[in-house]
């Protein structure tokens, strides 16, 4: 059984020990850090992690330094999800051979990736390790951008928004296409857990790592990482900006058990609307010029068809 | 624990089934891998060990062969013994993962069944897959037969294991000239090769997690340069006296003699041709028959491609008068591999043979007794004359009017 950390409020959760440190390269401000200590922070056990190229691995393992006080890896862009399967396989390997190091040990095996390397180029290997069923937690860092490289457009850019490779313009309103449902799509794998965090939520964070802990099989997370640099708002805003994404619902939290069991886990008691969430960033800044007002009132549409769409499937259990 | 099996002194194998036994005898911990042609009766047959108790390993089915390197990687990095197995595009889409294995210093094995490479798509044997990977920074050893195969196969882990080397190691054969062509092989038994093998031993392992490890670190302009310098280093330094001695131990046991450079008839020879992979088995045949008739021509394999064997091929060929390389790979825009290695070993001991340098086989074309002794009668006029008669380079057995470069 796995060891579950007791935390019971903020003060604790931050004099909690820490096994990724506060000395890293991150931007102030950034939700990674905060994301990453969320998730390490919900277990007292050993810890295998992998990250994938992008901001969090470029910013924490800078040779000859490194933010890890855990056994941690990174191979590629894409194959983070393979590099920590790929680690499991040897622990379930040397476990039945009898030579593992700490034989009484339960570790967890978790890969960070950022939206790009989670909705791009690495879900051939995201979906690959879901369907070999390894016993392993996939987090999605999703800041709906290539942040790590200057702010391109990723598969999880949500319409509208002005990115450099879409960027707003006196003919363009900046990316055309639609944020894809990674959700949705690691629940068809059937995955036996998958849930959207914020770390805003942070009770409701940690309830849902420790439910992924204590998983058995692959675990999909993603977790929203509001962006100051490329999401533009203060760097002292990240929480504030994280708790207007929540309460308007543009990242519900939820999760999907077995593919098919949705729970909605957190019902804004005020729902705010949609123009609020868009208004606090720079990157939705045109959206607020006249000829773009429609896209905003689509914006809201698209959000409160998506809530009710959830809603239904709560309900169906289907 | 996983079951043994009862060998026969002589069993008839095929280079494939020979390189999945070297794996079983290993007791590899963890296969990550993809089939495809000619390499998947490697993993075929891996798994058929497997479903019979014959292993007792992790054997990770993944959905390319980009992953299945990242798994090798991440399960090696945890800290066990680890290998698989590929060929032509699919080695080609590793490639990012190789230099990420090598530079990582992680000991996997790979065992390349050599394929051409497309377009247009090819399945049969040329050597453009194991040139691709040439710069990677891993140990590349070279089989001529499905014998050669299983050993290197069990040596391979030897090498790359070693704690002062900590390198992967590529064993490569010819895609079915070698992998599907059955021949007599005298296999060590389980416990035999096992022992020669030896037990895995974990370095800075990331399922140690009393001395948590970092893998895979970002270094810049500051750092980059050392950690490459520090790999060259060691391939340069390092690896070739470990082969050796690996050699020298397999040898002891079984009576079976590997060198760096593999020489046939070089004692008294003029002229040499140097070749890789099952081409050196018949330039020993052609070279047999035109000795016959005269001509003092020697062969030369190239056992270990990298490291390069500078040293020792430059001693073997240091009073030969033409040389002529066969490459077995489009050079496409240049002269082969084999005839640059070959030209700057020459060089770095002074010495000026005439060289040339044949393009033969691509996409598994085959190349004959008769076409060798065609090569050797060309480089034995070279050598009789004092100069090159010719082009440099000759492309063999291609339809069309002849295909020659660099010069006439």
């Amino acid at each position: 059984m796995a060891e579950e950390k007791k935390i019971k409020n903020l003060k604790s959760f931050s004099t909690s020990a820490d096994r990724f440190e506060g000395a890293n390269l991150l931007c102030p401000g950034c939700a990674h850090s905060i994301i990453v200590r969320e998730v390490l922070n919900a277990t007292n056990d050993d810890l295998v992690i992998s990250a994938s190229t992008g901001c969090l691995e470029v910013c924490t393992a800078v040779y000859p330094y490194t933010s890890w006080d855990a056994s941690w890896i990174h191979i590629g862009f894409e194959n983070s999800a393979t590099a920590v399967t790929g680690a499991e396989a040897m622990y379930k390997a040397l476990k039945r051979k009898g030579r593992l190091f700490q034989p009484e040990r339960t570790p967890k095996f978790v890969a960070f990736g950022g939206d790009g390397a989670s909705y791009d180029i690495g879900f051939q290997w995201i979906s690959g390790a879901f369907e070999r069923g390894h016993d392993f937690m996939y987090v999605t860092l999703d800041n709906e951008v290539y942040a790590n490289t200057g702010g391109q457009s990723s598969g999880s850019t949500p319409i509208g928004a002005s990115t450099t490779t879409a960027p707003a313009g006196r003919v363009s309103y900046g990316e055309k296409r639609h944020k894809k449902d990674m959700m949705a799509i690691m629940a068809a794998h059937g995955a036996p857990y998958v849930a959207q965090v914020a770390p805003n939520k942070w009770k409701d964070m940690v309830k849902k790592i420790q439910t992924g802990f204590n998983t058995k099989g692959p675990v999909y997370i993603n977790a929203m990482s509001a962006c100051t640099t490329e999401w533009k708002f203060p760097a002292s805003d990240t929480i504030a900006v994280s708790d207007i994404a929540v309460d308007s619902l543009v990242f519900p939290l939820y999760e999907i058990i077995n593919g098919t069991e949705l729970n909605i886990t957190y019902r804004p008691k005020n729902i705010i609307p949609v123009r609020d969430y868009l208004g606090v960033q720079g990157r939705f800044k045109h959206l607020f010029q006249p000829e773009n007002a429609h896209l905003i009132d689509a914006w809201q549409k698209r959000v409160d068809a998506h809530w009710a769409y959830l809603q239904k499937r709560e309900e169906a259990r289907v | 624990m996983a079951d043994k099996m009862e060998l026969k002194e002589v069993e008839v194998w095929d280079g494939n089934l020979a390189s999945a036994h070297s794996l079983r005898q290993a007791q590899v911990d963890v296969v990550a891998a993809y089939p495809i042609t000619p390499s998947t009766p490697i993993v075929e047959n891996y798994a058929g060990f497997l479903a019979n108790g014959y292993v007792d390993g992790e054997y990770v089915m993944v959905e390319s062969e980009h992953a299945a390197m990242s798994g090798c990687i991440g399960a090696s990095a945890a800290g066990g013994r680890v290998a698989t197995a590929t060929s032509s595009q699919g080695y080609a889409l590793m490639v990012e993962t190789l230099y990420q294995a090598s530079g990582m210093r992680l000991p996997i094995v790979l065992h390349v069944v050599n394929r051409a490479l497309a377009a247009p798509l090819n399945v049969n044997g040329d050597h453009s897959d194991m040139y691709l990977g040439r710069d990677s920074g891993w140990i590349q050893l070279d089989s001529f037969r499905p014998q050669e195969a299983y050993d290197l196969g069990l040596m391979a882990f030897k090498i790359g294991e070693d704690h002062d080397i900590r390198l992967p190691v590529m064993v490569h054969q010819d895609g079915f000239l070698s992998s599907h062509t059955a021949q007599n092989i005298r296999p060590l038994q389980d416990d035999v090769a096992y022992n020669f093998v030896g037990e895995y031993k974990p370095y800075n392992a990331m399922l140690n997690f009393e001395k948590p490890a970092t893998y895979g670190v970002q270094t810049e302009e500051n750092w980059h340069f050392e950690h490459k310098a520090r790999q060259h280093f060691d391939l340069m330094t390092k690896v070739m006296p470990k082969i050796k001695s690996v050699f020298a131990e397999f040898e002891n046991l079984t009576g079976r003699k590997y060198k760096i450079v593999e020489d046939y008839y070089m004692e008294d020879a003029d002229i040499a041709v140097i070749a890789m992979g099952t081409t050196v088995e018949t330039a020993k045949l052609s070279a047999r028959i035109a000795r016959k008739s005269g001509l003092k021509i020697g062969v030369i394999g190239i056992r270990v491609l990298r490291p390069f064997p500078f040293d020792e091929v430059a001693e073997i060929l240091k009073n030969v008068k033409a040389i002529g390389t066969l490459d077995r790979s489009s050079p496409n825009g240049t002269v082969g591999m084999l005839y640059n290695e070959i030209a700057g070993a020459m060089l770095g001991i002074g010495k000026a043979p005439i060289m040339r340098n044949y393009i033969y086989g691509l996409g598994g074309r085959d190349i004959t007794v008769e076409m060798l002794k065609n090569i050797y009668n060309e480089l034995n006029e070279d050598a009789i004359a004092g100069k090159r008669l010719g082009a440099v380079q000759k492309f063999i057995n291609v339809r069309g009017p002849e295909l020659t470069f660099l010069g006439k």
